[in-house]
């Protein structure tokens, strides 16, 4: 366990989320790195850039024309036993979707450095989660940070998941655009010795050119064996899950922050919850604190891990709430809510007592979202508990 | 008293959001007077890439569509095969054309396409902050290559007109410089060329502008210009590559 007097003052230090992911890719010294820039995430890989310039790190750093080619890179590097890692953002990871399948279905144990932003068109910089949601069924682990040290953190803590030889998969480390890419906070940073130990070294199983064990990647497979191929992955998304939670503890045990899949914030007696994502979850805690003093049980529900989603613990996470509301940045457009909506209305559904849920999407293409929403967002709650509302998908701070 | 200059009309009022001595207000301009040179204003439709020029809808009184990254050329043929009696052109920077779009532009070109690319080739990918581009210039310093371009490790610059003078498709290919004012006025030959080029339904056609971002390449205006003169001239010969013989001689 951390003790008081191992926080040393020069421990913290002044970053911005691009700052310090860049920080844990140079702690980690990857063998390959390729990207393409992209607005919010170009950052990550210039500070990289640098890194390698001055001999901080051994990279082959592969500047590619797009971000197609750069996950094609890093599939090839990847598939010939090498630790890989990329950055992008919005338009790259859309452009990249194809190949993110392809990675995931190799069995790559890739790691993304994504910096939420949302999609085209219209254009647009800012943040929402569109960009990753869209491709949530690409076999890809997915992580959301509440802010730069967890975007640091969960970095670490991704190359061990993704390289673990029971899940093999890639993982997608996910930040918001702006709100946590580019504002400066204290962050704790950890001993390059530190990082090199809790990563260790990458052991790929198999890989190109092991002449005693010559393999073929990306075979065809037909009705034959596809849809076992298919089921391995869902098979390693499950094993994900008790990977996930062993190394959020043990890094805990090593450097005092440990992580689940959940963070919940005054949940142990809440009656009224949300149910959030990245940086809003940070919002959403001083409108916890602010309803607790007029004397609502309210409480907030952190997600990180998107995928694979953690359908038991959601259920015992709920269940003392007679109402929550989820919180989406994301729409799927279907008219029948946001993703994260559906997913966790889908995890709640056979339980006998489960709580009222409703849907709020927000703060698309960057659109602010203020502690006072919050509040409003809570309010509603008891109403809907009690039946005099019903739950439908709404959306809040727009235009009507 | 007789009126010597004045705004295109093709441009618009609005205040550009271009840094000082950046070429592509310059380019703008050119553009603009070549529409109003054919008098296209009400036919012409443009399409924007992502880059700098991303707001260059704000700066033209056309209509114009945005592309994503790097698709400009399939958008415009997607405009002009609906719309052959329009005049299509792009505008696209070296990120967006020679890297993420070069496919596109191969094959827009290689159909013979019936629009105009409007290429700016500042060596360099402004909008994102100055990194290593396609055509940024062996042992030029950029955030991604800070100890300038290595080309042992990162290859060669891409010459855009004379990789498409490889091909049989396009009809117009030349290249041009921000440089000084006598390039600047060739600039602006070239360029009513290209239209005029699409106007004759000759086919597809491209200026390529060797300009300046003293931003990212961390010069003042003059240096840059210095720059793209005694550094990108020698690398990117000027002139004019591909012309159809039969185009009648433009009096611009
Ligand atoms: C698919 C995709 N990848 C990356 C980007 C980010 N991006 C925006 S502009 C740009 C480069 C622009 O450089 P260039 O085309 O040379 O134009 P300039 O800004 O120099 O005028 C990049 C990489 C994007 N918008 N979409
Ligand atoms: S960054 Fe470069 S290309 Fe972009 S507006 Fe500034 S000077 Fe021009």
């Amino acid at each position: 366990m951390i003790t008081q007097d191992k926080l040393k003052a020069e421990d913290f230090v002044a970053r911005t989320g691009n700052e310090a992911v860049a920080e844990a890719m140079r702690q980690i010294n990857p063998d390959v790195v390729a990207a393409y820039p992209i607005t919010p995430a170009t950052e990550i890989v210039q500070i990289f850039s640098g890194f390698l310039a001055d001999g901080l790190v051994d990279t082959e750093f592969i500047t590619v024309e797009s971000e197609h080619s750069a996950m094609s890179a890093c599939i090839g590097a990847s598939a010939a036993g090498a630790r890989v890692m990329t950055a992008t953002s919005s338009q790259g990871l859309s452009l990249m979707a194809e190949v993110l399948y392809i990675a995931s279905g190799l069995r790559c144990p890739i790691v993304l450095a994504e910096v939420n932003r949302a999609l085209s068109a219209p254009i647009n910089i800012h943040c929402d989660h569109s960009d990753t949601m869209a491709v949530r069924d690409s076999g890809w682990i997915q992580i959301y940070a509440e802010n730069a040290q967890e975007a640091y953190d969960n970095l670490i803590q991704a190359v061990r998941i993704a390289e673990d030889q029971e899940v093999k998969l890639p993982v997608m480390v996910c930040m918001d655009g702006f709100i946590i890419s580019h504002g400066l906070e204290v962050v704790r940073l950890l001993k390059d010795v530190q990082v090199q130990r809790f990563v260790g070294p990458n052991k790929p199983a198999y890989s190109l050119l092991d002449v005693e064990y010559p393999i073929t990647v990306g075979a065809l497979d037909f009705t034959d064996f596809y849809f076992e191929h298919r089921r391995q992955i869902a098979e390693a998304m499950e094993k994900a899950k008790t990977v996930i939670c062993k190394v959020g503890e043990e890094f805990g045990v090593e450097f005092g922050r440990s992580y689940g899949f959940f963070e919940g914030y005054k949940m142990e007696d809440a009656e009224y919850g949300v149910i959030a994502m990245g940086s809003t979850a940070g919002t959403a805690k001083v409108a916890v604190d602010e309803l607790r003093k007029k004397g609502m049980r309210a409480g907030l529900l952190k997600l990180r891990v998107f995928r694979p989603f953690p359908v038991t613990e959601l259920i015992n996470a709920t269940k003392g709430l007679k109402a929550m509301a989820v919180l989406d940045r994301a729409d799927t457009l279907s008219t029948n809510g946001g993703p994260l909506f559906q997913e966790v209305c889908t995890a709640l559904y056979a339980e006998d007592h489960r709580p009222k849920i409703n849907n709020y999407i927000y703060g698309l293409g960057g659109r602010d979202i203020t502690p006072f929403d919050l509040e409003k967002v809570y309010q509603e709650l008891p109403k809907l508990a009690a039946g005099e509302e019903k739950a439908k998908p709404r959306y809040l701070g727009v235009r009507e | 008293m007789q009126k010597v200059f004045e705004r295109p009309k093709a441009l618009s009022d609005k205040k550009m959001h271009y840094c000082p001595g950046c070429t592509h207000g310059i380019v703008h301009r050119l553009v603009a007077e070549a529409i109003d040179h054919f008098g296209l204003q009400e036919k012409t439709i443009g399409v924007a890439p992502v880059g700098c020029a991303v707001l260059a809808y704000e700066y033209f009184n056309l209509d114009f569509q945005e592309a994503a990254h790097g698709r400009a050329p399939a958008v415009a043929t997607g405009i002009k095969r609906v719309l052959p009696e329009s005049v299509v052109f792009t505008y696209q920077g070296d990120g967006d054309l020679a890297s993420i779009g070069l496919a596109e532009i191969v094959h827009a070109a290689t159909r013979g396409e019936k629009i105009t690319v409007i290429f700016i080739n500042n060596a360099i990918y402004g909008m994102t902050g100055g990194q290593m581009a396609p055509t940024t210039l062996p042992g030029q310093k950029t955030t991604t290559s800070p100890y300038g371009r290595d080309t042992s490790r990162v290859g060669f610059p891409i010459r855009v007109c004379e990789l498409l003078n490889t091909l049989d498709g396009p009809a117009y290919l030349a290249r041009v410089s921000m440089h000084d004012p006598k390039n600047v006025l060739q600039a602006g030959k070239a360029i009513k060329k290209a239209f005029q080029v699409q106007l004759e339904g000759k086919g597809f056609s491209l200026v390529e502008v060797l300009s300046s971002c003293p931003t990212n390449w961390g010069m003042t205006p003059n240096q840059a210009l210095k720059w793209v003169e005694e550094k990108m001239v020698p690398y990117y010969p000027l002139g004019v590559f591909r012309t159809p013989e039969e185009v009648s001689s433009c009096d611009a």
